[in-house]
């Protein structure tokens, strides 16, 4: 049996990340797109945590929850920002709002 | 006391007749309508004569006035209501509803109502077959009311209220026939012209209350006699003078008669009532009762003088000439006037009330007279169609003589103790000064009994020039017509009586009656007269009754003159006569008979009637002149400038627009949106994209550090 280590945790957390960068970057319904943000930011949550076991220091896991505090208020905002835009073009893809170009 | 305690009622007699015309006149029957208006005439004179006798036991001869205040009609009674003097004290602001009865309009009161009685019976005779009867008489008690109001009121403002209102019923009257078109316009002249009278007068009552600091006759005329104010005084001048103005209009003194002639295409008893015996005096009336405020401008009681000697001489020229009946009888009016103003002028008050109070007796009886002639000849006016009347409508031809030996001055007619007294009057007074207009007066007088005895003649003696169809129909007039005819020719007769003078051993009853009224202004006129006459180095006292009889025995010959002259004229004058004057003298015939040519005069420089080309002439000419320099020159001024402030602030858009907008502003803008054109391109609005350039940045610098 070989022991978890924290390279174990380290290609969870890489594979974890690069699944939320290729859904932030190939799906075009906004929800999708923000709950794969919330993937990216859980992949880094579980190295931070990794980190912190291998130095067997708390800081690393206290960062942890403040970045889950930080990723549930985005999720709010966020979902926020989307019913409101929502009420106006009755849409939420992502190709479809790029009001701020020029 | 009881009547005069209630003597607001005299004037609400014919008020209520009017009222009760105005609501339902139309329905009432004719019976029904002379039972209601002549009958509110009846009981205003019954009432006034009570009056009058209530008065007479109220002042004991003192000739105190009596006074009765109903309410306060303007201000607050209390006085609280102010305003500034000309000398900037304040006085309290009031008019009264309020009345006034002194032997001066003791004497208005009696032959207005009296008289005014008699002219309504008549009407109920002469406007039998006429349509609007209720209309008519409507009017005739609404003009009763007014006049009665003008009459007893107590204060100028008061007065002007029936003033206006006579105005208006004589407009009215005058446009009774209204399908007529000259009747129409006729009655516009009136009202027109009166108008400019009234202004006058109200600018002189306005101007004594400024002055003296009240409406009441009673406050003014203790004012002006109080001594304070010089003799004169210039604001007092004015004052009178515009009052006069007033009186010019109401009373047709020259320049504004010319609407009392055309005033004739009312009915016959409205030219008797309205323009003969009261409305027309109510100018004399208020000069009269002005006195106390006119003694004091000498200069006014000149122009009242001349002008009314002047108006007197002028209208009885035209009268000479005319030959519609009524307008010969309208002249005659206007001159008659005249001697009452010239009266009044000279001083002599009492003098020209007397004339007022004989006149309207026998220039009423004339007017009757000339109505009855008028329905005998089924409306013919025209005496060039007339003659021979006097065996066919023997009663209207009676008392018709009667007023002309009247008005012509015969002892012992009425005319000739008023007409006289005014002579004698202008002769003496203060001391011969006005002795030029006793020569115009006593030319006067002998056209008068000329035009008199000429209308007679024509009328009455001289072969008949009537149609066939229309001498068929002569008839002598109802007895409602007669009989008032009859009564007024009585008082033609008797009314002089009432003041035989003393060079001819009477007491002149009606003298001493006014006496009070006029005593402190013959006082301060006597004091006038003899400084002018030391001033003119005369003696005092030259005049002696020898002069007097001098003087009458001369008016008995213009009368006698004038007659004589008439008789030879027209005592004969068949179908195709000739006017004398138009024999001797053509051209002034054709000056008189187009009366002085003052109508088309005023049309050239007043009405606007008159164009040369397409420009008007006269007042109304410069009124569209200057209207034409108004809108051409001060207004295209104007509008040149405003088209150079346009053009300068289109010019300045242009700028602004083009220029600072377009290359200042917008010019950098469009500069910075062309240079950044690439920069753009990078921004192409796709979220993922920007991710994926982030994601690919990361990849590279990852790339490079591992490389590295």
């Amino acid at each position: 049996m070989v022991p978890i280590t924290t390279f174990h945790y380290l290609v969870v957390a890489a594979a974890l990340f690069v699944l939320g960068v290729v859904g932030v970057l190939t799906r075009r319904n906004v929800v999708i797109v923000l709950m794969s943000i919330e993937l990216i930011l859980n992949a880094v949550n579980l190295n931070l945590v990794a980190f912190s076991r291998m130095w067997g220091n708390l800081h690393g896991q206290v960062f942890s929850i403040f970045v889950t505090v930080d990723a549930a208020a985005e999720a709010a905002v966020g979902l926020g920002i989307l019913i409101a835009f929502f009420r106006n073009k009755e849409t939420i893809n992502v190709d479809e709002i790029d009001l701020l170009k020029w | 006391m009881l009547f005069l305690n209630h003597i607001y009622l005299i004037p609400l007699f014919p008020a209520f007749g009017a009222a009760m015309m105005f609501f339902f006149g139309r329905r009432l029957q004719k019976n029904t309508v002379n039972a209601v208006c002549v009958g509110v005439i009846v009981l205003a004179f019954v009432f006034a004569c009570f009056t009058v006798v209530d008065y007479n036991h109220f002042a004991h001869g003192t000739g105190r006035p009596f006074y009765k205040i109903v309410y306060t009609w303007l201000g607050t009674g209390d006085g609280h209501l102010a305003f500034a003097k000309k000398d900037g004290t304040l006085a309290a602001f009031n008019v009264d509803a309020g009345f006034l009865l002194d032997p001066l309009n003791c004497i208005w009161l009696l032959f207005v109502t009296g008289v005014g009685m008699l002219i309504h019976i008549y009407s109920t005779g002469y406007m039998a077959h006429e349509g609007g009867y209720y209309r008519f008489f409507g009017y005739m008690n609404l003009f009763m009311f007014s006049m009665l109001t003008l009459i007893l009121a107590n204060n100028y403002m008061m007065l002007f209220v029936g003033w206006e209102g006579v105005g208006l019923c004589s407009y009215l009257l005058i446009g009774f026939y209204f399908h007529r078109h000259s009747a129409t316009t006729a009655a516009n002249k009136a009202f027109i012209v009166n108008r400019i009278g009234d202004a006058g007068f109200i600018l002189g009552a306005l101007t004594l209350v400024w002055y003296l600091g009240s409406f009441r006759f009673i406050d003014i005329n203790a004012a002006a006699r109080s001594g304070h104010f010089a003799i004169g005084d210039p604001v007092l001048t004015v004052a009178a003078l515009l009052l006069f103005v007033g009186a010019c209009g109401k009373s047709a003194q020259i320049p504004l008669y010319v609407w009392l002639p055309d005033a004739m295409e009312g009915p016959t008893p409205v030219s008797a009532l309205i323009h003969a015996a009261t409305m027309v005096t109510a100018g004399v009336y208020m000069v009269a009762r002005s006195n106390a405020v006119f003694v004091l401008a000498p200069t006014a009681m000149k122009t009242v003088a001349i002008v009314g000697a002047l108006t007197a001489v002028f209208a009885a020229s035209i009268g000479l000439v005319q030959n519609d009946i009524k307008r010969v009888l309208a002249y005659s009016t206007v001159s008659q006037l005249g001697y009452m103003f010239l009266a009044l002028g000279v001083g002599a008050f009492a003098a020209g009330v007397f004339h007022v109070f004989t006149h309207a007796f026998f220039k009423a009886l004339l007017f009757l007279g000339s109505g009855s002639v008028i329905h005998a000849l089924s409306g013919e006016q025209d005496m060039r169609n007339m003659g021979d009347l006097r065996r066919r409508i023997p009663t209207t031809y009676r008392t018709m003589l009667i007023a002309t030996l009247a008005i012509a001055g015969v002892f012992p007619f009425a005319g000739f103790f008023s007409k006289d007294e005014i002579l004698w009057q202008t002769w003496a007074s203060e001391g011969g000064a006005y002795r030029i207009l006793w020569f115009v007066g006593y030319g006067t007088a002998l056209m008068t009994a000329f035009y008199m005895f000429r209308l007679m003649y024509l009328t009455f003696f001289s072969p008949s020039r009537m149609s066939h169809e229309v001498e068929h129909h002569v008839h002598e007039s109802p007895k409602s017509m007669t009989v008032p005819l009859v009564i007024l020719a009585i008082c033609s007769i008797g009314a002089g009586w009432l003041s035989w003078p003393h060079s001819l051993g009477g007491s002149a009853h009606f003298e001493k009656f006014l006496e009070p009224v006029f005593a402190r202004e013959a006082v301060v006129l006597a004091e006038e007269g003899k400084s002018a006459q030391l001033a003119a180095g005369e003696k005092e006292a030259e005049h002696t009754d020898k002069t007097e009889y001098l003087l009458m025995f001369l008016s008995l010959g213009a009368a006698a003159v004038g007659w004589g002259m008439a008789r030879r004229s027209y005592m004969n004058a068949g179908k195709d006569y000739v006017e004398p004057i138009a024999a001797k003298a053509p051209p002034l015939y054709n000056v008189l008979y187009n009366k002085w040519f003052v109508d088309e005069g005023y049309d050239y420089v007043f009405t606007g009637r008159r164009k040369i080309g397409k420009i008007r002439l006269g007042a109304m000419g410069a009124g569209e002149a200057s209207s034409w320099f108004d809108a051409k020159i001060i207004d295209g001024a104007v509008n040149d400038v405003g088209w150079v402030t346009r053009a300068v602030a289109t010019l300045s858009t242009w700028w602004d627009k083009w220029i600072i907008d377009g290359v200042g502003v917008n010019g950098p803008a469009i500069l910075a949106r062309m240079l950044s054109y690439p920069a753009r391109l990078f921004e192409w609005g796709l979220v993922q994209w920007y991710a994926l350039v982030m994601v690919a940045g990361l990849l590279g610098f990852g790339v490079y550090y591992v490389w590295k």
